[in-house]
């Protein structure tokens, strides 16, 4: 209903200037506030009849959401003709002999206020889910949803360290998810540790099982690494199903305690989180407690690699990547180098697999197949390489993809009632992956954001530039 | 000061200088698999020389670069550096001994950008003397100074080389190998090249050893120079002396340069 707005006003400013943050937030405003005009009549009360009366059932939650929704897409719209218009002003960074210049490239202006957009909807999501669905427990399935998104966000940031940052292609980085994942199960089943005391442990047992990986394959590369990797990752999941005493074989391990709330438990009685803060128990509590949980692992992960990114040891993994000889004609010890990425990757596997164990309940080798590492280096390699904000962007559209495309009702009336999206996932990833392969070959966002910017900006002299190219 | 010299049989090949080579090769052998690279190299360079090494193409010039680096390692013999046997040493350990090397083919890190490639050359040293030492870099090579934010596969041809020498240089070596410098550069860049490595050597005393197929650029620059053929040397003496002999010239020299 607001479309003829879009295409009015998108076009004049953004094309001939660079992106204006300020008037892209002010025009997103105005879009929001047409929609809150537009939806006041149309949206903001629903009609229902209950015998021979018509109630008014208001609906502002949902106004506001589709506010909201209106806001952003017009800011991404703004971000991405701005990026565009950008892109074709200025000679490609790729293959520019003049010096580039040093103000920030198209992919920084998105990244800087999509980052927060992203953080933003994160954090607010389970309160923007209870408001569309109306109730806690009516908001299970999506909170459900974004736990496991999230999930996946975790492994593929953590994924990304050894794949996107050291260079390393991992087909098997799921072992150290079922590393982490058994972790938890074993410790808190034989020993009855405590889901905090363990979250730890798991990780540094999957680091350590990440540098047993990491010491034969120290001298292999590409394609034979891959190979390798992903021996490593059968072995661990063979050895889960074989090694019934330990691991109860194919059959998994059950009844896995659940976490605490910084030892309250999420029970109805007294002691419990919901008697502690006077709240009505609700079972939600441990599901959005667990949300939260997995955000800020996510988030942890991501601060870590961030931070990595700008010491050495980070510097040094992308050295690697680029080129091992000049790494080892500068000094580097490509043994260690190559040998914490393995270990730090895998650690972050092993806090998201001990994740997985305690909302979960239950492991079993069945959830730690080939497909988990297909999937998690699909997400890596369709977010971009070496790039954060892409490999979580990849993530909600492979998983969360195909759970929207169910809640598609109109897909069943055109492909019959039966249709499950769920059966196409892989015919969805191959097609993701052809048209990514043919638009995008470098991943959604290919540019590596340097980990050092220089403030100063150099005029420079026509002289300097001309002196001899070649 | 001679002690670790003394067991080697080649010695009195050397000058009668008391002085002890900051870098000697002696009868190295280098294999590919069973195919031998290099037969029994001798050779020295002494500090503060600049020493070429010119030869054909598969002479084993880079192989005996690589080789002093330890990748791939000598199968025989011994190379000494500052009098400690590096013959066996892992190439980063190497690399911190204060030797630096630009290798064949420039290696720069294409992603990353000049300023962070010139970090890596120092991350050695704990970047204690980055800000100084990219100052002296920029004034060497005005051309990084204004690409330092530029991703380093995206430089030309002569800059990337520019940067690999300046990467190798932030590590604040005694002695810098540099293997072809010149490799597929235009004759005015090889000539900027070649007076910033002159300029190193007379005002930093930095010794430099040089691997070149250019070898009259490289000859009239070095001090001293080798000869090599199939993985021997076949030759040494003074730049002029090689410069003037008649064999290099035919083999090496004719073509019409300059």
């Amino acid at each position: 209903m607001n479309a003829p707005s879009i295409t009015s006003t998108a076009q004049t400013p953004a094309v001939t200037r660079r992106f204006d943050l300020r008037a892209a937030l002010k025009d997103s405003f105005r879009s929001a506030l047409i929609m809150l005009g537009l939806s006041i009549p149309i949206l903001a009360f629903r009609t229902d009849q209950s015998g021979g009366d018509i109630f008014l059932t208001p609906r502002w939650g949902l106004v506001a959401i589709i506010c909201a929704i209106v806001f952003g897409l017009r800011l991404l719209l703004h971000a991405f003709t701005a990026s565009k218009a950008y892109r074709q002003a200025t000679p490609s960074s790729h293959q520019a002999t003049e010096p580039v210049h040093a103000e920030p490239s198209a992919y920084q202006h998105v990244s800087k206020f999509a980052i927060p957009f992203f953080l933003g909807v994160a954090l607010a999501f389970p309160l923007l889910v209870y408001l569309i669905q109306g109730g806690l427990n009516e908001s299970r399935y999506w909170v459900d949803l974004g736990i496991l998104i999230l999930t996946y966000v975790m492994l593929g940031w953590g994924l990304n360290i050894v794949v996107g940052l050291a260079g390393l292609l991992d087909l098997g980085y799921v072992a150290f998810y079922a590393v982490g994942a058994y972790s938890y199960a074993l410790l808190s089943t034989t020993f009855g540790l405590s889901f905090w005391i363990c979250l730890p442990l798991a990780g540094i047992l999957a680091a350590f099982w990440g540098m047993i990986l990491g010491f034969p394959v120290l001298r292999l590369r590409g394609d034979y690494l891959a190979i390798v990797t992903l021996a490593f990752g059968e072995i661990v999941r063979l050895v889960l199903i074989n090694w019934v005493d330990l691991t109860n074989g194919g059959a998994g391990i059950s009844s896995i305690p659940r976490a605490s709330f910084f030892g309250l438990p999420f029970t109805a009685g007294e002691g419990g989180f919901a008697a502690t803060f006077g709240l009505e128990f609700n079972g939600m509590h441990r599901i959005i407690f667990l949300y939260y949980l997995i955000l800020v692992l996510a988030l942890l992960t991501n601060f870590v690699t961030m931070r990595l990114r700008r010491l050495p040891i980070g510097r040094a993994w992308e050295a690697l990547r680029e080129d091992e000889i000049a790494c080892r004609s500068l000094g580097i010890n490509t043994t260690n180098t190559k040998l914490t990425a393995f270990a730090i990757g895998a650690m972050f596997g092993g806090f998201a697999g001990s994740f997985f164990a305690v909302r979960q309940g239950f492991v079993s080798p069945e959830s730690f197949n080939f497909l988990e590492s297909a999937i998690i280096l699909a997400i890596v390699v369709l977010g971009g390489m070496g790039s954060q904000i892409g490999v979580a962007i990849a993530a909600i559209v492979l998983v969360g993809g195909p759970e929207i495309l169910r809640n598609l009702t109109f897909l069943q009336a055109i492909f019959g009632t039966g249709f499950d999206p769920n059966e196409y996932r892989l015919l969805l990833f191959g097609a993701g992956m052809v048209a990514m392969m043919v638009w995008r070959p470098r991943g959604l966002i290919s540019e590596r954001e340097p980990s050092v910017i220089l403030k100063e900006r150099k005029a420079i002299s026509g002289s300097l530039v001309k002196e001899g190219h070649g | 000061m001679s002690t670790a010299g003394a067991n080697i049989p080649m010695q009195g090949q050397q000058a009668s200088t008391a002085r002890q080579p900051l870098l000697s090769v002696r009868g190295v052998k280098t294999y590919y698999g069973n195919i031998i690279a290099l037969k029994g190299v001798d050779m020295d360079v002494n500090e503060g020389e600049i020493v070429t090494l010119i030869g054909a193409n598969g002479a084993g010039k880079s192989t005996l670069m690589m080789t002093i680096f330890g990748n791939p390692r000598a199968r025989e013999g011994t190379i000494t550096y500052a009098g400690q046997d590096i013959t066996k040493m892992p190439t980063h350990e190497i690399a911190r001994l204060s030797i630096a090397q630009s290798p064949e083919g420039r290696r720069i890190f294409a992603r990353m950008t000049v300023f962070e490639n010139l970090q890596m050359g120092a991350s050695m040293n704990g970047l204690a003397y980055f800000d100084q030492d990219l100052e002296r870099v920029c004034t060497l090579f005005p051309r990084l100074k204004e690409r330092l934010q530029q991703r380093g596969g995206t430089l030309s041809g002569g800059e990337q080389q520019m940067l690999a020498i300046a990467r190798a240089l932030m590590s604040r070596p005694k002695l810098l190998l540099l293997d072809e410098p010149s490799l597929g550069l235009a004759p005015l860049i090889v000539k900027q090249i070649f007076n910033i490595i002159k300029e190193l050597n007379e005002k930093d005393g930095m010794t430099v050893f040089l691997v070149e197929q250019n070898a009259y650029h490289a000859l009239k620059l070095a001090h001293r120079g080798y000869v090599m053929v199939t993985g021997n040397i076949t030759m040494s003496g003074s730049g002029r002396e090689l410069l003037e002999n008649p064999q290099v010239r035919a083999a090496y020299l004719e073509g019409g340069h300059h």
